[in-house]
């Protein structure tokens, strides 16, 4: 216990403000508690990764931040700002195929912006743009059942970041790829953030990815009740190869030292089922 | 070449019914009172066809159909987005629709007659209230069922109440509403046709119900297959329609399993 508080202390002690700060953070679904009292801040243009045991409320905690649920006691703020409703300063990529079924790529991705009443003209340099970079160049026209899960998740990306969003969360963006396109798009998603680093927060339920993705990786207990057990910093150089990097011998440190963190608490939501 | 097959047995199944039965009628087994000739029948058509009065009635009976299906699939569109969105209002109305809908058409159309008389309007009316419950329910059902990570992923983005509305609770109803489509024309027409059957002075129904009222067997069954072929016509441009406007959706055999 006394090292997790150490490390904590260690975290909060970052110079910049937070952009995302979560303060004392109970969730409750009735009399179901799923977190309680989490304290978690996100610098700008810092990349956390969260892990935790399946169900243990990283979803949760992610609705949150998007002002998607209510906190039952504490508070959310966003760059200062309390978040009281839904929030659309922020990218949400979910786990689940969230695209309109009826739009084509194109019209997809300029939903953020039609919203906003970004002239077309304008949209239109933006939506070509981003799917360019994101590989989709020539889809435009595709439906989303005309598209691999690799392909959606492209454009998934593209549209939850053409809004410049402060804050960007990811809720186990990449679990349904397999395991090739998985690595593909991780270091994408690294290319496309490094060109313009903003706030992450990525919920995973797999440790490589957190670490080979994030500067510090929060490992939350098992639920009901969880709460962040402990933090670790990940001090590895950017830009990062995430196939290289997990021969890298701190790497493979890291991992040893989050898991036996991590371990405990599978093995608990195991027990507990 | 089993297609092929099959075409051809089912022409010769055809030829024998209608040969056996035209040999039954003319060596008088079978009473042409009640089930006159084929080739009658097929010269009632076609002298039907051929002449230019007989479309105002076609006419007449395409027109009650369209106003019925748009009129009844307007109202049931917007019913149907406005309970689907207001679970509470939904509640309290809730055995008003069923008591509603369980009244059986049939019986309504004396009234519309009396309220809107002999012409187009009551058969609309009557077209209408069949539609209605088919699109509402469904467009109902589509605004319920909206995927929720959908909708949240669509308000991060930054949708007001009117863009979800626009961009994706009717999109969603939309897309029932083009699958009952087969269903829903066909329920105008049936609308239409009850209600020229019961009173009018035009329409297929009407030549029906006139041939009837003549005891002109000859006239009834010349009425049926019109009517018949005036359904299958709807139906084939319907199918048209429906491969335009679903583009988005996978075609059956195309979708993906993940
Ligand atoms: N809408 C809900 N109503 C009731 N319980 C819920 C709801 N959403 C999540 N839960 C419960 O809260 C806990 C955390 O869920 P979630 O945040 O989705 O977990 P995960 O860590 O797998 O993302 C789980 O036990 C889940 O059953
Ligand atoms: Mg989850």
């Amino acid at each position: 216990m006394s090292i997790a508080a150490r490390k904590i202390s260690a975290v909060s002690q970052t110079s910049l403000p937070p952009m995302v700060a979560i303060d004392n953070v109970t969730m409750a679904f009735g009399s179901f508690v799923a977190v309680e009292n989490v304290n978690l801040k996100v610098g700008n243009g810092e990349f956390l990764s969260i892990v935790g045991p399946t169900g243990c409320g990283k979803s949760t905690i992610l609705n949150a931040i998007a002002g998607l649920l209510k906190p039952a006691k504490g508070a959310v703020s966003i760059d200062g700002a309390t978040v009281g409703g839904v929030q659309n300063t922020i990218g949400y990529l979910f786990q689940q195929d969230a695209l309109l079924p009826w739009k084509t790529a194109y019209q997809n991705v300029e939903l953020g912006l039609m919203f906003r009443g970004v002239a077309a003209e304008e949209r239109r340099a933006k939506v070509m743009a981003w799917l360019e970079k994101v590989g989709l160049k020539g889809f435009e026209s595709r439906f989303p059942h005309q598209l691999s899960g690799g392909q959606r998740k492209r454009v998934q990306m593209a549209q939850a970041l053409i809004t410049e969003p402060k804050v960007i969360l990811m809720d186990e963006p990449f679990s349904a790829l397999d395991i090739h396109t998985r690595h593909l798009m991780q270091n994408e998603l690294l290319r496309l953030w490094q060109e313009d680093r903003r706030a992450v927060v990525m919920i995973t339920h797999d440790l490589e990815e957190a670490i080979a993705l994030g500067d510090r990786v929060a490992v939350l207990a098992a639920g009901p009740r969880s709460r962040v057990i402990e933090s670790f910093p990940v001090d590895l150089e950017r830009p990062r190869n995430v196939s290289e990097i997990k021969l890298d011998p701190k790497f493979m440190t890291l991992y040893r030292d989050i898991w036996a963190s991590l371990r405990g608490e599978v093995e608990k939501s195991y027990a507990s089922r | 070449m089993q297609a092929v097959n099959v075409r051809l047995i089912q022409i010769a199944l055809l030829a024998l019914i209608l040969g056996s039965w035209q040999i039954g009628v003319t060596s008088g087994v079978i009473d042409r009172f009640f089930f006159p000739a084929p080739l009658d029948i097929v010269q009632q058509v076609i002298s039907w066809v051929a002449d230019p009065s007989f479309y105002k009635h076609v006419g007449i009976t395409l027109s009650e159909t369209v106003l019925g299906y748009v009129i009844g699939t307007g109202l049931g569109v917007a019913a149907g987005v406005w309970l689907g969105l207001s679970p509470y209002v939904a509640r309290v109305l809730d055995p008003f629709i069923k008591a509603v809908n369980a009244i059986p058409r049939v019986v309504l159309a004396p009234i519309f007659v009396l309220w809107l008389g002999l012409g187009l309007w009551s058969k609309v009316a009557l077209a209408v209230t069949l539609v209605f419950f088919v699109t509402f329910f469904n467009a109902m059902q589509g605004v319920r069922e909206v995927n929720p990570v959908v909708l949240s992923n669509t308000r991060i983005l930054g949708a007001s109440r009117s863009d979800l509305l626009r961009h994706v609770y009717f999109p969603a109803a939309a897309s029932w509403i083009l699958s009952s489509l087969r269903t829903s024309v066909g329920f105008a027409v049936v609308g239409a046709i009850i209600g020229e059957y019961l009173g009018a002075s035009a329409g297929l129904g009407y030549l029906i119900a006139r041939s009837e009222g003549n005891f002109d067997a000859v006239g009834v069954f010349a009425g049926i297959i019109i009517l018949a072929l005036f359904v299958l016509i709807i139906d084939l441009l319907l199918d048209v329609a429906e491969k335009r406007l679903i583009t988005w959706r996978p075609k059956a055999g195309e979708e993906r399993p993940a």
